[in-house]
C-alpha cells in the first residue's frame, strides 16, 4: 500500500532520550523502522513502550538524538509539525474517538479539514473504510453508542482516512473486553497484509506471530533484545525477555 | 415606599418600558461581545504561548476582582473621557457603547472562566487525537475542545448571562441614564418610591432571566456528550 520500492527507512531514530524530570524513560534509542514493515514492541509496565511510539509523531518531545520521518527529521512545531502527523496515523488504547461527533465524523474530519478534501468525496471515503472495518451500519451513530470493539475499528477507520505512511498503535486491545480483542486483531492483521507499515505496542502474541516481522523487548527504558517473533518467543536471548514472558504466559 | 399608587405604574409604564428596552439592548450587545471576548481570553489563556497565557491570567484576575461599577467608570472617564475615545459624536449613544463594552469587558472574564471549566472536563485524549490526525492548535481548539467544553459549561454560562442581564442596571455608572434604573430613580424623584413600580421592573427582568434559565438548563441536558 505505501510501500513504492524506496529502500530508505521510514522511520530512523539515532540515540534518542528522553527524561521526565529525573526519570530517564528513553535511554539512547536507535531504532528503524522499514517501510511496509510491522514491528511489534512489547515489554514491561513502565518500560517507555508508549513514550517511544509517541515521540514518533511527537506527541512527545525528546531531549536528545534524532528522529528522522521519511528522510526528514521532525520538525519542532507549527504546520510542519502538523503536517507530519497527518501522514503518521495514531491509535490510542482509550480510542479517544471524538465524542461530540458522528462516526461517520469522525472519519471525515480529517480529510475534510486537513487536507481539504471536498465534503462528498470525503463521506464516499469513509463510508468504503467503515465498510472494511465492518461498522458502515452504523455511521451516524455517536461513539458511546458503540462498543469498544466497534469504536477501536472505527479509530483505525480514521487513521486511514488520512491515508498515512504509517500507523502507531499504543496497546489498541489493552481496553478491551476479551472477546473483542480479536474483531480488532483481525483488522491490523488485514492492514499489515496489504502492506501497511504499523509499529503496534502490544501484548498480543498470536498478532506479532502472524503479522510482525520484528520484535522488540524494550524495558527500563532501553531496547534489550531485538529479533523475528518466533526466535523471541521461543527461544529469547536475555533473561529479562525471558522473565517478562514467563510472566504473561502463564497469565 | 408606598402601595397607593398602581395608576402611577400606568402612567410613568411607557418611561419606564423605555428604559427597560435599553436594558435589553445592553444585554444583547454584552452577550455577543463578551461570548466572543470570553472565548478569546479563554484560547490566550491554554495556548502554549506563555506571553498570551500571562496576558489572559492577568486581564481575568484583575477584571474579575473589581467592582462592575468601577470598570464601568473607568470605561467612561478613563477611555471616553481622558484618552477621548468616542463611539459616536451623540453622546447619549456614546454612553451606550462605553457601557456596553465596559459591561462585555467585565463579563468576558466571567465567561471565559466557565468555558476553562469546561475544558479541564474534556479528556486530553481528544485534544492528542485531534492533533495526532494533523490538526492544528487552533483547530483542535475550535473543532474538538472548545465545543465539548461548552456543552458542559452551558448551565453556568446561563447564570453568567443572567447576572450580566441584571448588570445593566448600574450603567449609570458608566454615565448611560436611560435604562429602566435610572429612569425608575427619576419617576421616584418625583412621585416619591413606589411598590407598583418597583414590582413591576422586577417583574420585567425575571420574564427574560427565568425562561434564560429553563432555556440554559434544558440545552444543558440535551447537547450534553455522552462518554
Ligand atoms: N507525562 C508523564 N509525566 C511523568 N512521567 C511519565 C509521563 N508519562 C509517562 N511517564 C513515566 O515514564 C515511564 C514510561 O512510561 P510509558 O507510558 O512510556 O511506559 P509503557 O511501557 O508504555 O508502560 P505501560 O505498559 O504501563 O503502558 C513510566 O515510569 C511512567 O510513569
Ligand atoms: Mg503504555
Amino acid at each position: 500500500m505505501t510501500d513504492n520500492g524506496d529502500a530508505t527507512p521510514l522511520v530512523q531514530m539515532e540515540g534518542v532520550n528522553k527524561h521526565y524530570g529525573a526519570l530517564h524513560v528513553l535511554k539512547d534509542i536507535n531504532l528503524t523502522v522499514s517501510r511496509g514493515e510491522v514491528l511489534v514492541v512489547i515489554g514491561p509496565s513502565g518500560g517507555g513502550k508508549s513514550t517511544l511510539c509517541r515521540t514518533i509523531n511527537r506527541l512527545e518531545t525528546i531531549d536528545g538524538g534524532t528522529i528522522v520521518f521519511d528522510g526528514r527529521e521532525l520538525p519542532a512545531e507549527g504546520k510542519a509539525l502538523a503536517a507530519l502527523r497527518s501522514e503518521v496515523g495514531m491509535v490510542f488504547q482509550s480510542f479517544n474517538l471524538f465524542a461530540h461527533k458522528t462516526i461517520r465524523e469522525n472519519v471525515t474530519l480529517g480529510p475534510t479539514r486537513v487536507r481539504k478534501i471536498a465534503k462528498d468525496q470525503a463521506d464516499k471515503r469513509a463510508m468504503e473504510l467503515l465498510e472494511r472495518v465492518g461498522i458502515a451500519s452504523q455511521a451516524d451513530k455517536y461513539p458511546a453508542q458503540l462498543s469498544g470493539g466497534q469504536q477501536q475499528r472505527v479509530a483505525i477507520a480514521r487513521a486511514l482516512a488520512m491515508d498515512p505512511k504509517m500507523i502507531l498503535f499504543d496497546e489498541p486491545t489493552s481496553a478491551l473486553d476479551p472477546e473483542m480483542v480479536q474483531e480488532v486483531l483481525d483488522v491490523m492483521i488485514g492492514l499489515a497484509r496489504d502492506g501497511m507499515t504499523m509499529v503496534v505496542v502490544t501484548h498480543e502474541m498470536g498478532f506479532a506471530r502472524r503479522a510482525a516481522n520484528r520484535v522488540v523487548f524494550m524495558a527500563d527504558g532501553q531496547i534489550v533484545e531485538e529479533s523475528t517473533p518466533d526466535e523471541f518467543f521461543t527461544n529469547p536471548s536475555t533473561d529479562r525477555a525471558k522473565d517478562f514472558l514467563s510472566k504473561i504466559l502463564t497469565h | 415606599m408606598r402601595w397607593s399608587t398602581v395608576d402611577e405604574l400606568i402612567e410613568y409604564g411607557p418611561f419606564l418600558a423605555e428604559g427597560f428596552l435599553e436594558n435589553i439592548k445592553l444585554s444583547l450587545v454584552g452577550f455577543v461581545v463578551s461570548m466572543v471576548l470570553g472565548t478569546i481570553l479563554v484560547i490566550m489563556r491554554v495556548s502554549p504561548t506563555p506571553v498570551l497565557r500571562a496576558a489572559g491570567t492577568i486581564y481575568v484576575n484583575v477584571v474579575r476582582n473589581t467592582p462592575l461599577t468601577l470598570v464601568l467608570a473607568f470605561s467612561a472617564l478613563g477611555l471616553s473621557d481622558t484618552l477621548g475615545l468616542a463611539f459616536s459624536d451623540v453622546p447619549r449613544t456614546n454612553s451606550f457603547w462605553v457601557v456596553a463594552l465596559g459591561l462585555s469587558a467585565y463579563t468576558a472574564a466571567f465567561v471565559c472562566e466557565a468555558l476553562r471549566a469546561g475544558i479541564n472536563t474534556v479528556p486530553m485524549g481528544q485534544a492528542e487525537a485531534a492533533r495526532a490526525i494533523g490538526l492544528t492548535f487552533m483547530q483542535t481548539l475550535m473543532l474538538i475542545v472548545l465545543p465539548q467544553a461548552f456543552r458542559v459549561v452551558i448551565a453556568p454560562l446561563g447564570s453568567v448571562v443572567i447576572a450580566m442581564i441584571k448588570n445593566t442596571t448600574v450603567a449609570t455608572a458608566g454615565g448611560y441614564l436611560a435604562d429602566a434604573a435610572a429612569n425608575m430613580k427619576e419617576v421616584f424623584d418625583t412621585t416619591g418610591a413606589s411598590i407598583p413600580i418597583f414590582l413591576g421592573i422586577v417583574v420585567a427582568f425575571m420574564a427574560v432571566t427565568l425562561p434564560i434559565g429553563f432555556l440554559t438548563g434544558w440545552l444543558a441536558r440535551r447537547l450534553a456528550v455522552a462518554r
